[in-house]
């Protein structure tokens, strides 16, 4: 391999040379598959970066490219990265996976973190979050709220992050009212306005007056606000320019303590392979304010259950639960293993559709 | 009084001189627009042209121009023979994404047999996946007179869809826990399209395009389908007097185009990209419209315009990275490659003129 041989030489040439020039200066690479105002994914992504900046001042430099379609494109775009010196590189997004392998090859000495993947490697760690926890405090509000008990819900991929999302917001909106109906509309995109207002649009059609998105932007949200008694969740960002109404609370990815610990890690020469999964607890995953339009009692039902995810003493998913076609999964009392949670592709019982396929 | 004056003939100094004067249009506003952003202009062009040519890593950035550049001259040779004719097919995302789905396919089915057959059965497969979703608005146009604009574009949509769907069922690899994405081609040798010569970025894909250049000037020079191609585009009653077949030609353009946008999908399918996902395509088939057009639908032209797109893609990433400019900036910067190309176009069929116009 000429190609491997020449890269790892002039990353070790280039380590050594920027060694001596900038000893103090850890360069740190985020790949973004999104714009950076995005409002969302992305955007919490960036938000993340600048919190390393402003936590380690001049002894970092952060770099960033937006936008990096999946495949060849990241590949090219975290080698040249490699090459120009980063110590560090985030890769933000799951079609990021194979590339941020390959390229880890390339540069045993370039730390690569992967965010939602499973594949790891002597240089490269995976982080997620546990979004499902705050799914479950958005299924208790929504279940409360919905006068039509249809909530609709926009599906970004049938991948079993998003699968684990609908389940633990099913499950805790028919706990607290069983007569509740998800409709989900699958929009093959992370991110396209246009798309996700169709979305939004077709699900309120259909009598939705609740609804959750597991997509990044605030058109949703928007359509909400123009269809008038229809309540939303913000996604990945706080999304709060809706609040009170259509938006009553939100999921907001909060990467900051994880990109500033790993690093420091790096800058410490303490930096390890590791797969992270965190939740409300560890601060990953953060419930936005929930508005004065959601009722008191409702309010302290749903602070409840985040209370109780963030001390541990309480499991989204907690038996006893059957899957769609009715066979058991989870008996009574029994939580769900993280490797089933990782790979979900099944829908609980009570929902109805198919996962596309 | 400035205004536009016919002229007799169209200029060939300006039809061969535009693209130049485009590309140094498109550098001086975009050297203002970096500098309204307060990014050093220069050094933004410079990053954008010279770096991943000249610059300290350019012994890994002209290898990925050909990576990069190969899918888009393959494509945009198979559109310019039908816009030589007036056939329009808008669609060659949609064929590039069924070549794709159609190579990949062929060759799971085989999985994991080690045969050097399977390889060029893939080839063979992705060139009729591309080729068949050509000839549905082909047919329709010749048999039943529907556009082919819309058809070819509407299809794109209809791809997207199966490639949604192979993603997540047909094709999904057994072994990705439930995630979406087909197997990995890059792990298995038989059917991976590796580099030819290790490091220097040549791949099957890049082979095909230059050969498609090669064929692609033979016939538009040399052979008597390439002379009713140019000539229905350029006088279509004479080409009617003259005894060209329309339906042939309308069937044996878009045919053409998909099958090479089809080949497209299929070496990117089984080299840089690896495997099939949802993700898969990223524009190389509408970027080929606007190559095929920057290099004057000339087979060579294009071979230069494709270089240009994709070091434009490549240097924009650097500048990204290295300075920090948004990616939309560098998105405008492309468009304006266009938008000057086709305004300086007006300068071959009229003159500016100054003054009253003469009476005639």
């Amino acid at each position: 391999m000429k190609l491997t041989n020449l890269l790892t030489s002039a990353a070790v040439a280039l380590g050594l040379a920027a060694g001596a020039a900038m000893a103090d200066t850890t360069k740190v690479g985020f790949v973004y598959v999104g714009p950076v105002g995005d409002g969302g994914w992305t955007y919490e992504h960036d938000q993340g970066r600048k919190a390393v900046e402003a936590e380690f001042g001049d002894q970092v430099e952060t770099v960033y490219v937006e936008n990096v379609a999946e495949g060849p494109d990241a590949e090219r775009v975290m080698t040249q990265m490699a090459l120009e010196g980063a110590d560090l590189i985030f890769t933000t997004s799951f079609g990021y996976m194979d590339p941020t392998i390959n390229v880890a090859k390339k540069f045993p000495n370039v730390k690569f973190e992967h965010a939602t993947g499973y594949k790891r490697a002597d240089n490269v760690s995976t982080y997620s979050a546990r979004f499902y926890e705050g799914r479950a405090v958005q299924g208790t509000i929504a279940g409360h709220m919905t006068e039509s008990n249809i909530i609709g819900y926009i599906g970004s991929y049938p991948i079993p992050e998003v699968i684990r999302g609908i389940n633990s917001a099913y499950l805790h909106a028919k706990k607290v009212n069983p007569d509740v109906q998800f409709k989900i509309v699958w929009a093959f995109t992370w991110f396209d306005p246009a798309k996700e207002a169709d979305a939004a649009k077709v699900l309120i059609e259909q009598g939705a007056d609740v609804i959750l998105q597991h997509t990044d932007s605030t058109a949703p949200q928007a359509a909400a606000q123009a269809a008038g008694n229809v309540i939303t969740f913000g996604q990945a960002s706080d999304m709060s320019e809706y609040a009170p109404k259509p938006r009553v609370s939100s999921i907001i990815d909060d990467w900051a303590p994880y990109y500033i610990a790993r690093t420091k890690a790096v800058i410490d020469g303490t930096w390890e392979s590791v797969d992270t999964w965190d939740g409300i607890g560890a601060g990953m995953v953060g419930i936005g304010e929930i508005s004065d339009v959601v009722p008191a009692d409702v309010k302290a039902a749903a602070l409840a259950i985040k209370d109780a995810q963030a001390n541990g003493t309480y499991h989204a998913f907690t038996g006893p639960i059957n899957k769609q076609d009715g066979s058991a999964w989870l008996a009574e009392g029994e939580t769900a293993d993280d490797g089933t949670l990782a790979g979900m592709n099944f829908y609980v019982e009570g929902i109805e559709g198919d996962i596309p396929q | 009084m400035i205004r536009l004056e016919k002229r007799p003939q169209p200029s060939r100094a300006w039809s061969m001189a535009t693209p130049l004067v485009a590309v140094i249009a498109t550098m001086i506003v975009g050297g203002l627009l970096f500098a309204a952003l307060g990014k050093p202009p220069v050094e933004a062009i410079r990053t954008i042209f010279w770096e991943p040519l000249f610059g300290e890593f350019s012994f890994y950035y002209r290898p990925q121009l050909l990576v990069k550049g190969a899918p888009l001259v393959l494509i945009a040779i198979g559109l310019s023979l039908g816009f030589r004719a007036g056939i329009w097919n808008i669609g060659a995302e949609g064929q590039y994404i069924m070549g794709a789905i159609f190579g990949a396919g062929a060759g799971l089915a085989f999985y994991p047999s080690e045969s050097f057959l399977i390889f060029p059965f893939m080839v063979l497969a992705g060139a009729f996946g591309g080729w068949i979703w050509a000839m549905i608005p082909a047919v329709l146009k010749t048999r039943f007179g529907t556009n082919e604009i819309l058809v070819s574009l509407m299809l794109v949509y209809v791809a997207e869809q199966f490639l949604a769907s192979v993603s997540l069922g047909l094709l999904k690899n057994p072994e990705g826990f439930g995630f979406p994405g087909s197997r990995n081609l890059q792990s298995w040798d038989a059917a991976h399209n590796a580099e030819l010569i290790a490091g220097t970025g040549m791949h099957w894909g890049v082979v095909a395009a230059l050969i498609a250049v090669i064929f692609a000037y033979v016939l538009l020079n040399r052979h008597m389908t390439g002379y009713h191609i140019r000539l229905t585009g350029e006088a279509p009653r004479a080409a009617k007097f003259a005894g060209v077949n329309p339906t042939r030609l309308v069937l044996f353009c878009l045919g053409t185009s998909g099958a090479l946008a089809g080949l497209a999908g299929l070496f990117e399918v089984s080299g840089p990209s690896g495997q099939i996902s949802i993700d898969f395509n990223v524009g190389y088939g509408f970027t080929a419209i606007i190559v095929a057009f920057l290099g004057r639908l000339h087979p060579v032209g294009i071979l230069l315009a494709g270089g240009l797109m994709a070091l434009t893609y490549i240097g924009g990433d650097i500048a990204q990275s290295n300075l920090q400019l948004p990616a939309a900036a560098i998105q405008v910067f492309q468009g304006m490659l266009l938008f000057f190309l086709l305004a300086f176009d007006l300068l071959t069929n009229f003159r500016i003129a100054i003054g009253k116009p003469e009476v005639a």
